[in-house]
């Protein structure tokens, strides 16, 4: 049996990697509940982000306090294109998928086009620093990406559960033909959300870069778990993307404190199964 | 003709039979290679998880070709490389060999990187009756192909020799190990690899403080840092492919742990020398860019194409390795071949090479071991100090004026 200082320790760095998938599900999750589009594409973006991250650090020598709102903010625009895209062709939630998926799979030679397939890190001061809390260490690049992704999920969650574009939004997704008698132009707003989904990539891709080695094909390492994030936290849902991300993660560090750390992404994957079939209210 | 014409026409003779001198003596009694081409076919990990390591594959196979063919060629004819992306994928590779060998018709077929890509390949090559030469794999046992050859140098046995070396490196400081702690991939030459070092070291009395398995493309480490730290071996073992070997270094230096003594088993070099933390890591080799290595002609002259080579693909490690060697070995053993039996017939190029002895960039080797691996294990330890890969062990390798670094 582990001692409780592993079993504490393990669980710390469990959810904080549970927090980082909640912060690359952020943006899924609002893009297939609200604007139903399902974005594979999404974790390509992610690592783009990432990859610009490391390049304008390593390469030219800017930090990501100062390149992560540029790449952000370029994402966005990003969005609002690929959506236009979208509501041009009338891409169904079904096709989107499809659509998405050759995004990813350009966007994976074009990253290995530019920078090869060979590992890349972004080697920073932070990168083996953590906070000492009593026996416990709590790396500060997971502890900034876990505090990211609370500040954005409860923003989102704010933003959609008070403010006009986000009751309009969500009245959108929910009965598009009813809103729109309302007066609320769905198409409008649902630009604005689809650039906060890929400017949210953004976001997660700076983390990524930050804590993790890159490569080409890292982009399908993400997409398993995180799409069963989404779905335990319910689609379009921000804060349970987050608990989402938080309880995977931990279950998974658990597993690896106590048995075959072989077993954890069968543990985790069980839960989503389990919570499927016996269906909280909240999925 | 006019008299300037006549004077052009002498000029170029003139220059001509200048440029004829200045090939040089070397290549005068030489002839280009001439006729259709040879065609070598084989598919690398050029996409997907294993591509950084397929780059390197790559890069060493067009040296490779690209020396034959400013030479004679391969019995006087050209040798046309036909390489295709296997996308790090067994089914991939399988279907791709099909299509080298029935489509595109090559003439021969080398193996692929990865085990379990190489065990795809060679049923094709067993189904057409193709000799398989590969340089990757890690399980001899699985290679029961007889027309299957080996250019690895480490036996039919690794999993236990490799141990053994391992042990003795250590047991050569004066204080071995007591404790070790195994971590490795569930991909099946490091898991392979991790019950035969557990099983010799516990025949050795150490204690094995802890034994995990991951799956491959595991994402967080933490946990299984924190198990690390907990059971504090003196030794940890990892079993790790590509940068998981960083990953788990990243993961032990947040908790602010470093192992006293590390060994990696298939690590990506470049990254792994390039991190501080990594300092020490000792991992196996039979071929680096230092000496002894690269102090033969045919070492010095690969090192130097390679990194050329490597730095005009943008590689942040621009040297050398293994990984390069082994595959370069592949191919000399595939020419020396044909060379040697004049013969482009796969029973012929088979049955020479089953009591044939080659000197290859790794060394000289035969195919006197169970399913045709070197008779004896002839790898060697290495371990980054200041940042560079250097052979430490054997002593009579080692690089001259390093020794092993045991804390």
């Amino acid at each position: 049996m582990p001692s409780a200082t592993l079993l504490t320790q393990s669980l710390i760095t469990g959810v904080l990697a549970g927090a980082l998938y909640g912060l690359l599900a952020l943006g899924l999750s609002l893009s297939w509940g609200l604007l139903r589009l399902v974005n594979i594409g999404h974790f390509a973006m992610a690592l783009l982000g990432a990859y610009l991250t490391w390049y304008l650090g390593s390469a030219l020598g800017i930090p990501p306090y100062v390149s992560g709102p540029v790449i952000v903010a370029a994402f966005f625009l990003y969005g609002v294109a690929l959506h236009w895209v979208f509501m041009r062709f009338r891409v169904a939630e079904m096709a989107s998928m499809l659509i998405t998926f050759s995004i990813a799979v350009f966007l994976e030679s074009v990253i290995q086009a530019l920078w090869t397939a060979d590992f890349r890190r972004y080697e920073t001061a932070w990168a083996s620093s953590s906070v000492v809390v009593g026996p416990f260490f709590v790396p500060t690049l997971n502890l900034a990406a876990a505090i990211m992704a609370s500040v954005l999920a409860v923003l989102t969650w704010a933003w959609l559960r008070w403010t006009y574009v986000g009751k309009a939004l969500r009245a959108g997704a929910e009965d598009a033909p009813i809103a729109a008698a309302f007066g609320i132009n769905h198409r409008r707003l649902s630009y604005i959300l689809s650039g906060v989904c890929a400017a949210y990539a953004g976001v997660a891709g700076v983390f990524i870069a930050l804590i993790a080695t890159l490569a080409p094909s890292e982009i399908w390492t993400w997409v398993g778990v995180v799409f069963a994030v989404v779905i335990i936290g319910r689609l379009g849902n921000p804060l349970g993307a987050l608990a989402g991300g938080v309880l995977i993660g931990a279950c998974e560090a658990t597993t690896m404190a106590v048995a075959d750390p072989a077993w954890a992404p069968l543990v985790s994957f069980s839960v989503l199964i389990a919570l499927l079939l016996f269906k909280p209210r909240w999925i | 003709m006019s008299g300037t014409s006549m004077s052009w026409s002498r000029r170029g003779v003139i220059a001509g039979l200048a440029g004829l001198a200045s090939v040089g003596t070397s290549r005068v009694l030489r002839a280009a290679p001439s006729g259709a081409p040879i065609r070598v076919g084989q598919t690398l990990s050029l996409t997907g998880p294993f591509a950084q390591t397929g780059l390197v594959h790559k890069l060493t196979s067009e040296i490779f070709v690209a020396q034959l063919n400013a030479k004679d060629g391969l019995l006087g004819r050209p040798v046309e490389y036909v390489l295709l992306d296997d996308q790090s994928k067994p089914d991939v590779a399988r279907t791709l060999y099909e299509r080298l060998v029935t489509s595109d018709k090559v003439d021969f077929i080398l193996g692929p990187y990865g085990t379990a890509a190489i065990l795809a390949a060679m049923g094709v090559a067993q189904r057409y009756k193709k000799i398989f030469i590969q340089n990757t794999m890690g399980v001899p046992s699985m290679a029961t192909y007889e027309w299957h050859f080996s250019a690895l140098v480490s036996g039919d046995k690794p999993d236990k020799t490799l141990p053994e070396l391992l042990y003795a490196a250590y047991d050569s400081t004066g204080h071995p190990p007591k404790s070790i702690a195994i971590v490795s991939n569930k991909y099946p030459s490091a898991l392979f690899m991790a019950s035969g070092t557990e099983k010799a070291f516990a025949a050795r009395e150490v204690k094995v403080v802890a034994h995990l398995e991951y799956e491959v493309g595991n994402r967080d480490y933490g946990a299984i840092a924190a198990r690390i730290k907990d059971a504090n071996p003196d030794l940890l073992w990892v079993g790790c492919l590509g940068v998981e070997g960083n990953q788990i270094l990243e993961a032990l230096g947040q908790l602010q742990y470093k192992p006293p003594r590390h060994y990696y088993l298939y690590p990506s070099s470049g990254p792994l020398a390039l991190l501080p933390a990594a300092d020490g890591a000792v991992s196996l080799t039979n071929f680096e860019d230092v000496a002894p290595y690269n102090t033969t002609p045919v070492g010095a002259e690969f090192t130097r194409l390679f990194h050329e080579k490597a730095l005009a693909a943008s590689l942040p490690f621009p040297y050398a390795d293994s990984q390069a060697a082994n595959e370069y070995a592949g191919w000399q053993i595939l020419t020396t071949a044909v060379e040697a039996t004049k013969s482009l017939d796969d029973a012929k190029l088979a049955a020479w090479l089953n009591d044939a002895t080659i000197d290859t960039i790794v060394g000289r080797r035969d195919f006197k071991g169970k399913w045709h691996t070197s008779s004896r294990d002839q790898e060697d330890l290495r371990q980054i100090q200041n940042g560079k890969w250097v052979a430490v062990w054997p002593k009579e390798h080692a690089t001259p004026g390093v020794k092993l670094l045991a804390p």
